[in-house]
């Protein structure tokens, strides 16, 4: 019997070999689609025999691939420049390299499902099925995203520096999409992150991940039997993984040490804040409230302001949520939720299960809708009673 | 084989039987209801029957063209008459009859009083490809 592969280790090899052969010259979309060729024939050949130089042996193999897609290409003349020189040992890959990789795919040029397609492939090493299939569209269409993306950014040379915030908010994409199909996003969102804050020095870089861990750690008390959606109060925190939580909380508090706040750090505080309380009961709601007006004076956002609404309910009472929660647009997403939420705290419960029924047809997932579903009939069964 | 969709209306099929909205039933009924419908898509996976199944938001819009360099016409949400997709399965079965029983028992997954529902499913088959030997 063979080995298997170990693919993570390859897939963090993809952005270094990509970044060498843009290096030696390659243009970004060749290049990129020779490093996918290299990958596939590692999977295929790695097991009988695996190179002692993983990152030489893909280098060499993507080169080779290289070359023979120049060959075939039309551009005879600049091929058989490219073809007739050796390449020289390229220099040490940086995490430069890889850094102008992200921005690259995060370029503000491309729709966010485009940057997610490409950040998935280029920086992560996944193969066009593999994102096809966590995404749920078909491959011939996940394959044309790619291209066009590729075509996108192809005028755009890597070395220019990005915006990182660019960056952040396509790696937040790809953990919010969470789990479907064979790849776990939320878990490659949060290699690349890691990857991504090896390679620069940046709070907000820091912000993200200790978010994504936070939030990861609570994943497997978030659903119940049949993915039953199990809220915050009601999960069994012995399920938390407190090595995650500790891990996202050193990030944490050593980014904020920074003094350089930002929206991911204000929601992994929140994050943690809720990782930190060993019971509901005894979570520090007041502290909650206050990240939340930080985090209003940084996005301005009133899905923010909506999400403040239910922890000014907890700090200060049901009453006192509603107030808050007066001013805003109730055309906002799972306004009507927490509309529910709170009329129950305040004891109006005949508002609340219509409300919840409201909030139910609304929900954007299944989940999301059942568990509505079920808050609105706890309330009627208790009402008609 | 030949594909067949199941439609479930929230609006516009005739009233089931035990015809009581799910904001009634006690969370374990809604618990068993959901229960009940992953069964059933299981068991299509395990027996090479299955091929999609997607729910649908109540909330729509009818939109049209109105010509040359306007934007497009839209009428909604819904009115209260209007006929109204719920979701779908899509099932790839041997016979009209496999697909009947099937939707038989999907019809039959349980709703208030952990009674079934008895609801009225919409059956269509599929308008597939020309097969390749037609004489």
């Amino acid at each position: 019997m063979t080995s298997q592969v170990d693919e993570v280790l390859l897939r963090s090899l993809t952005p270094n070999v990509l970044g060498i052969l843009v290096r030696r010259g390659a243009s970004f979309a060749a290049a990129e689609d020779a490093v996918q060729d290299a990958l596939a024939e590692a999977v295929r050949v790695w097991p009988a025999g695996p190179p002692r130089d993983p990152k030489g042996w893909l280098v060499t193999v993507a080169w080779r691939k290289f070359l023979d897609g120049t060959r075939a290409d039309a551009a005879r003349r600049r091929r058989e420049d490219l073809a007739g020189e050796e390449p020289a040992p390229g220099p040490a890959p940086s995490a430069d390299d890889k850094l102008q990789l992200y921005f690259l795919c995060a370029h503000p040029s491309l729709t966010p499902a485009s940057a997610v397609a490409l950040t998935l492939r280029a920086v992560g090493g996944l193969t066009t099925r593999q994102i096809a299939q966590a995404y749920l569209v078909p491959e011939a269409t996940m394959a044309q995203r790619i291209s066009r993306a590729k075509r996108t950014v192809s005028g755009e040379r890597l070395g220019q520096p990005g915006d990182v915030g660019t960056v952040l908010r396509v790696l937040y994409l790809v953990f919010n999409e969470g789990y479907s199909g064979d790849v776990d996003l939320a878990a490659e969102a949060i290699r690349l992150t890691r990857q991504l804050a090896a390679a620069i020095d940046h709070p907000e870089v820091s912000g993200l991940l200790a978010l994504m861990l936070l939030h990861h750690a609570r994943r497997a008390a978030r659903t119940g039997p049949g993915g039953r959606l199990v809220p915050l109060a009601e999960q069994d925190r012995r399920r938390w993984d407190t090595r995650l939580i500790a891990e996202g909380v050193g990030i944490l508090q050593a980014a904020l040490a920074r003094e350089r706040l930002g929206e991911f750090q204000a929601q992994a505080a929140i994050a943690a804040l809720h990782a930190d309380a060993p019971r509901t009961g005894e979570t520090d709601w007041v502290q909650i409230v206050e990240w939340y007006d930080e985090l209003t004076r940084l996005t301005g956002s009133p899905v923010v302001q909506l999400n403040r609404a239910v922890a000014v309910g907890e700090a200060d009472g049901a009453r006192a949520g509603l107030a808050a929660l007066a001013g805003l647009d109730p055309a906002l997403p799972r306004h009507a939720a927490v509309a529910a939420y709170l009329h129950e705290r305040d004891g109006d419960l005949a508002t609340a299960a219509r409300l919840y029924a409201q909030a139910a047809r609304q929900a954007p997932n299944l989940p999301e809708r059942d568990h509505l579903t079920r808050q609105a009939a706890r309330l009627n069964a208790h009402l008609n009673r | 084989m030949a594909k067949y969709l199941l439609l479930k209306h929230y609006r516009g099929a005739p009233a089931a039987v035990n015809d009581v909205p799910m904001d009634q039933w006690t969370p374990e009924e809604i618990s068993a209801h959901v229960q009940y419908m992953q069964d059933f898509a299981d068991r299509l996976e395990g027996t090479g029957e299955f091929v999609d199944s997607q729910a649908l938001s109540p909330e729509g819009t009818f939109v049209r063209y109105d010509g040359e360099g306007r934007p497009p016409v839209t009428d909604g949400p819904f009115a209260e008459t209007k006929d109204v997709i719920a979701g779908w399965m899509v099932i790839d079965v041997d016979s009209y009859q496999r697909a009947l029983e099937l939707a038989g028992e999907l019809s039959a997954a349980p709703g208030a009083g952990g009674k079934p529902i008895h609801e009225w499913l919409e059956l269509r088959p599929f308008l597939g490809a020309p097969p390749t030997i037609t004489e």
